[in-house]
């Protein structure tokens, strides 16, 4: 009846996961108790769960994402903990259940926490960037999300019922094999990556065709923002790869359910087709993740400098060549298992050959400062520490790039700490940025500075004192995963990283307060103008929030940084365009069956991991009949009137206007006016 | 003209000539279209965007063919002692499996013709014929499968095996699921008539099943073909 699952399932006897479900448990059900109190169903329902609004959409996607890098956090801390206090003693985590920690803490940190705030940030930006109204497909967006939220949930789930996988955030065939892990965690691993990989495909699809279809007049090409230009290439790797990875996942689930032989030793399996495989979609995928980061950083460095982008054309054609390099690339993740000089110096240089692009970029960056009037504002903190923490990263990489070098330091310490490096330095520090610079548009106010300031200063120290360590750890032998070590002399590396760890915590901590007091802060730090930053692209036309149509009427672009042109023709002379004629706009209608279609989702992997079979097929027909009964709608979109419309644009107008007004009067610093 | 307005009539090639975003007929130095998309003059019509975006779908599921494809390569040679390529080919079965799906991708363009004239009748025939081939094609692919493993020749024999049936068998999972959409939109179509959602699916629906023809040419030539001679 229950395949698998029996009560022995939930970790009774471990007290570290069973408390922790505990809490979490408590959390969610007090959470859910509050919402029906206050009776705020109704709202999450309409306004939220089934919004196909662009918008809103990102902002679920950068709230899921958040809420998995905290976890992922927890994960890091118990293995910096663990390895501290293992030093010559057994610490305190049962080895098979630290296994399962740094399996986790890689699944959550790139699959669940990374990529959701990424596509958080396109699925946010690109229409508003792009001056139209919605993605391509809004209602398929909404099942993009709901099946990333339905793999987080599983996820999340192996901690109470059950386990997780205890392979590595890449599950290694033979290990993944079902003879080498009987258990549930790599099904685990494998339905809730599959689905969310479902998810992402979606919202790759949506994107490329928001942006290669949907562009507002004379938004050419070469006029888009540097950010939508990486999101398009981001996606267009995403549609290139996931494939890949979906293929991948299903021969491994067939190896494992049905007792195919992909991946296996005996019957001719190969398991080095896994590695190829796996990474021909894992290495694309860092730069899925890192190719926006690079956007967000593009849109702040001119902002904050008052300057264009230095080398606009050089940037997109260092992303396109990045897109395409990136693909080619893979075996540098195994150049020790035996591929033969040949094909690893092919690899090698391929591999060297993307710092080129990349340090385009960075000059640009550079010199896009260079003599311009630089604001150290916190998303420019965290684009400098960007900057200096990725150049040390790549120049690592490019380390790890030389074969010979790479026989000494893979698998090593010394690699954990290059890919925390550019990842964290550049990928979840362009999210910081890019949160404190489009908070304000998402939600009408800005965030504290000096908290902000406070969580920077303390995440850039930490960082740094975590993963310095480590580079030297690397290079002194220390090999990854270690569940407990052996050699004494490791040991004031490893102190000094739970130091960094602890500093860490800090800026955490920092971060949430920092939100937490601009929440309670909010009217004082309201953004009236729409235009907080004294910003270049279109999405600062728009009034913060924006209306949930964007525009009142598309924009007509006359040339780069569209925004920044109508703002300086309005300063110039003093007044706005004049007010266009109005028309009614039609606007796609809500949806449940995102989050429906999540639910079976996640029904069905539930049932597959533990071998249910009735529930899985049950959730499949379910499924598939919610698909033909939203197929069968016949109202898709709603009309809003003209005079609605004209009414948002005018308070936008006014808004304008006073700023123009303000600005005339004390003819000081722009901060904000414009058509 | 007959009083039964054929597909291919004189209608529907006037209104394919007079494609109103003529795709594929613009020549360099003319004007922007409108609603075509091309960044001048705004977003693109509702038609375009759909087809594109469902372009894109198919060349993501051609990724996957592809990493089937490249196992199945990978894996060729590796028949544990098992059953070879050779062996296992039933050339009589694949002719007749590759005439149903050809043919049925060509009532399932006749189908469209008929779509673009607006003529309910003869599109639902010819989607009716084109789902009928389909389920001749996988009744045909499901006797071979049963056929084999009845000789021992299961997925789980070799990595050969595990490789052939996992390539072939994603295809005919395509094609089962193309025949589930099909009768969806055969009652859809019933139902509520050319609507422009209903229009802009069975664009899709055209889109997938021609894919999945050219993926079949892959498949019978690489593995059948080639398994044929080797």
């Amino acid at each position: 009846m229950f395949g698998k699952l029996s009560l022995s399932a939930i970790p009774l006897s471990q007290p570290i996961p069973l408390i922790t479900s505990l809490a979490v448990m408590a959390i969610l059900i007090g959470v859910l108790v509050l919402v029906t109190v206050k009776g705020w169903w109704p709202y999450l329902w309409k306004e939220w769960i089934t919004s196909v609004d662009h918008k809103r959409i990102g902002v679920m996607y950068v709230l899921l994402g958040v809420v998995m890098l905290i976890r992922g956090f927890a994960d890091a801390i118990m293995m910096r903990t663990q390895q501290a206090m293992a030093i010559g003693a057994q610490g305190y985590l049962p080895p098979e259940h630290y296994n399962q920690i740094f399996s986790a803490h890689g699944t959550i940190m790139i699959l669940f926490g990374a990529m959701p705030l990424v596509l958080g940030f396109m699925n946010f930006l690109v229409p508003l960037q792009l001056g139209v109204r919605d993605v391509a497909f809004p209602t398929f967006n909404s099942v993009g999300f709901w099946l990333t939220a339905s793999g987080a949930f599983l996820v999340n789930v192996s901690l109470f019922v059950g386990e997780f996988a205890r392979t590595g955030w890449l599950p290694y065939p033979p290990l993944s094999e079902v003879g080498y892990s009987p258990g549930v965690g790599v099904d685990y691993y494998l339905w809730a990556v599959q689905i969310s990989g479902v998810g992402t495909l979606i919202t790759g699809i949506n994107i490329v065709t928001t942006v290669l279809k949907m562009r507002c007049p004379g938004m050419s090409y070469l006029r888009m923002p540097v950010f939508t230009w990486t999101a398009l290439a981001s996606c267009l790797l995403i549609i290139a790869v996931f494939p890949i990875l979906t293929a991948t996942l299903a021969m491994l689930t067939l190896d494992r359910y049905l007792g195919f032989h992909f991946f296996t030793n005996d019957a001719g399996g190969s398991p080095m087709m896994f590695m190829n495989l796996i990474w021909a979609w894992g290495h694309p995928e860092v730069y899925i993740l890192v190719l926006p980061a690079f956007g967000i950083y593009s849109e702040i460095f001119p902002t904050f400098s008052g300057k264009p982008l230095f080398g606009y054309r050089s940037m997109v054609a260092a992303t396109l060549f990045i897109c395409i390099v990136s693909m080619m690339v893979w075996l540098h993740h195994f150049f020790t298992m035996g591929a033969g000089p040949a094909v690893n110096t092919f690899f090698g240089i391929a591999s060297s050959v993307i710092a080129v692009g990349t340090g385009v970029k960075i000059y640009n960056w550079i010199f896009t400062m260079y003599g311009g009037r630089v604001r150290m504002e916190v998303p420019m903190l965290w684009s400098l520490g960007f900057i200096f923490t990725f150049v040390i990263g790549g120049l690592t990489g490019v380390l790890l790039a030389i074969p010979p070098a790479d026989f000494l330091t893979h698998n090593s310490m010394f690699l954990v700490a290059h890919f925390h490096n550019v990842i964290v330095g550049g990928v979840v520090f362009a999210i910081f940025a890019g949160l404190e610079f489009w908070f304000p548009k998402a939600f009408g106010f800005r965030l504290h500075e000096g908290l902000g300031k406070a969580a920077f200063w303390f995440a850039f120290v930490g960082f740094w004192v975590t993963f310095a360590p480590l580079y030297v750890l690397g290079l002194e032998g220390m090999t990854r995963r270690l569940q407990h070590i052996n050699i004494e002399e490791w040991r004031p590396m490893l102190y000094v990283s739970v130091v960094g760890v602890a500093i860490l915590i800090v800026g955490v901590v920092a971060q949430v307060a920092q939100l937490v007091v601009s929440i309670r802060d909010r009217e004082k730090l309201r953004d009236v103008t729409g235009d907080p930053w004294d910003g270049r692209s279109l999405e600062w036309a728009t009034p913060s929030p924006p209306p949930f149509f964007n525009f009142a009427v598309l924009p007509n672009v006359e040339g780069e940084e569209a925004y920044w042109g109508i703002k300086q023709r309005a300063i110039e002379t003093q007044q706005m365009s004049p007010e266009p004629r109005y028309r009614p706009i039609e606007m796609p209608i809500n949806s449940p069956v995102g989050i429906y279609t999540a639910f079976f989702a996640s029904v069905f992997g539930f049932a597959m991991i533990w071998h249910i079979w009735w529930l899985a097929i049950l959730a499949l027909v379910a499924a598939f009949a919610g698909f033909v009964v939203f197929a069968w709608r016949d109202v898709h979109e709603f009309e809003v009137p003209a005079e609605e419309v004209a009414q948002a644009d005018r308070a936008r107008r006014a808004s304008r206007e006073a700023a123009l007004a303000r600005m005339a009067a004390a003819e000081g610093t722009p901060e904000g006016a414009g058509a | 003209m007959s009083d039964i307005p054929f597909p291919a009539s004189a209608e529907a090639i006037r209104r394919q000539r007079e494609d109103p975003h003529r795709l594929g007929h613009r020549g360099h130095g003319r004007e922007p279209v409108p609603g075509a998309g091309h960044g001048q003059t705004g977003p693109a019509s509702k038609r375009i965007i759909v087809g594109y975006g469902f372009w894109i779908f198919l060349l993501s599921d051609i990724v996957i063919f592809s990493c089937f494809f490249a196992a199945y390569a990978v894996l060729q040679g590796q028949t544990a002692g098992g059953p070879t390529a050779r062996q296992i080919v039933d050339t009589t079965r694949v002719a007749w499996e590759t005439t149903f799906l050809l043919a049925s991708s060509f009532t399932c363009g006749l189908s469209f013709a008929a779509t673009n004239a607006k003529n309910l009748l003869w599109t639902q025939v010819f989607l009716a014929l084109t789902g009928l081939l389909g389920l001749g094609f996988v009744g045909l692919e499901l006797q071979e499968f049963l056929e084999l493993a009845a000789a021992g020749a299961t997925p789980q024999r070799s990595a050969f095996l595990t490789a052939f049936y996992s390539l072939v068998g994603c295809h005919g999972l395509h094609v089962s699921v193309g025949g589930l959409w099909l009768a969806t939109m055969m009652a859809q179509l019933q139902v509520k008539g050319f609507r422009h959602e209903i229009m802009h699916r069975l664009i899709c629906f055209n889109l997938f099943w021609h894919a999945l023809d050219i993926v079949w040419v892959a498949i019978f030539s690489v593995v059948y073909l080639m398994g044929s001679i080797s």
